[in-house]
């Protein structure tokens, strides 16, 4: 416990340091809300059918932006074999980096949300659903993220790569995130996809741990 | 030594990287207080031996056999990896992030620590605490990764050119803090190009093959 405990400390020291990203992904995700209604136009009806997949699928390419970032820099400067020799499982250590990068990326975002989605005159209860769905998918997305990018990590700029790999695990989440919000525009139940979201961040979490370990042993290999 | 004292066998290993054979019926043998030197030109395979041993590549020919305290380590016993430390070319240093700062997240990750002033005055860095890593130079920074194998205590190091930047006062560092190591009872092997110390075991690569 006292490894995990090391390491997430050590990561979040690190992303709000000069050069650690902690802040990039809600840049990106303001960026997005803010140059929409500039591009598509002040229509207020349009901007608010639009906003839960607009915002949900800000969301995933934030947090794909910051995966580049999560094992690369630790592997290539040794860091990460040190790790492998903590007292802690590497199973640990996983969740430990992906835990330090939500808290950096998924959190700031989700915490945010509330104001973007006004932004794009997604209002009241439809705002706090999104909120909370980005609360329950953007863990998700960490994870499943986590696998890709420990398996990308010998790749030298393995970013393509790891875009290619990641996408199409990022459809189901930005389906039952955006649709949930929808429903609830739409004056619909939400229970049925805010589960499914929940069973897919669940079953991210159990896979990332094990996936993601091997995938890092492999590389370092 | 806390976690006992450490033996290391290696019998009929052989290893390839990228489809070549780097060395083949590799036979050695290493106890406690002992130091063992594998000498040979680049390429032929050192770092490979010494990531073999670390576990950080899996073993697919030979046997590789840790005894603890005279006894061969079982599924009861602490995994062989948390008994050695294992120091590369890669630093595993953040320039970020300060000399003090750095030594206390190694403290936390391996376990049981020494006091970090102890550990830093014994590198010569004390003076360099609250600096961060990317003021340091290249021979501070391997005197720092060096630290890293004090501040907790391990019965096996595994070292990869632990010579390489530092200069002559480094050098009597470095060897000082081994053969003080292996006064306690703790074990060494060193990939090397000149000798580290009078009384090593010797492996030479390279030239079996």
């Amino acid at each position: 416990m006292r490894g995990f405990v090391a390491v997430l400390l050590r990561d979040l020291q690190l992303a709000v340091r000069a050069g650690g990203g902690a802040m990039l992904s809600l840049i990106f995700f303001a960026s997005v809300v803010l140059l929409v209604p500039l591009g598509v136009g002040a229509d207020h009806k349009l901007l608010a059918k639009a906003a839960p997949g607009l915002l949900w699928v800000a969301a995933a390419l934030a947090v794909l932006l910051s995966l580049d970032r999560l094992f690369q820099a630790d592997f290539e400067d040794g860091s990460l074999e040190q790790m492998t020799l903590g007292t802690a499982p590497l199973e640990l250590i996983v969740l430990a980096k992906v835990l330090a990068g939500w808290l950096t990326t998924g959190l700031p975002l989700t915490v945010a949300s509330p104001f973007f989605a006004l932004q794009l005159h997604l209002e009241g209860e439809a705002a706090l659903m999104l909120t909370l769905t980005l609360l329950i998918g953007t863990p998700g997305l960490s994870l499943v993220g986590a696998i890709a990018a420990a398996l990308t990590l010998s790749v030298r700029r393995g970013g393509l790569l790891l875009s290619l790999l990641v996408l199409p695990l990022y459809v189901p989440f930005v389906i039952f995130g955006a649709g949930a919000v929808a429903a609830k525009v739409a004056g619909l139940s939400a229970v049925f996809a805010l589960y499914m979201l929940g069973g897919l961040s669940a079953l991210a979490l159990v896979l990332a741990l094990f996936a993601g370990a091997a995938a890092l042993r492999l590389n370092l290999g | 030594m806390r976690l006992g004292r450490v033996a290391v066998e290696g019998r009929e290993i052989s290893a390839e990287r990228g489809g070549r054979q780097l060395f083949d019926n590799l036979h050695f043998a290493v106890g406690p207080g002992e130091l063992l030197e594998m000498i040979g030109p680049n390429g032929v395979g050192k770092s490979s031996l010494l990531r073999l041993i670390a576990g950080l590549v899996p073993l697919t020919f030979g046997k590789l056999i840790f005894t603890r305290n005279g006894k061969r380590l079982g599924d009861d016993d602490p995994p062989a990896t948390s008994l050695l430390h294992w120091l590369s070319h890669q630093d595993g240093l953040k320039t970020v992030m300060s000399v003090s700062e750095t030594i206390a997240f190694y403290g936390r990750l391996f376990g049981p620590s020494q006091r970090e002033d102890a550990v830093l005055d014994q590198v010569g860095l004390s003076a360099k605490a609250a600096l961060p890593v990317q003021y340091l130079s290249a021979g501070q920074r391997r005197r720092l990764a060096f630290a890293r194998l004090l501040i907790s205590e391990r019965p096996l190091w595994l070292l990869d050119e632990p010579f390489a930047a530092v200069d002559a006062q480094g050098r009597a560092l470095v060897q000082g803090l081994i053969a003080s190591h292996r006064a306690g009872g703790g074990t060494v092997i060193a990939a090397t190009h000149d000798a580290l110390a009078g009384d090593a075991r010797r492996l030479s690569l390279g030239s079996v093959l």
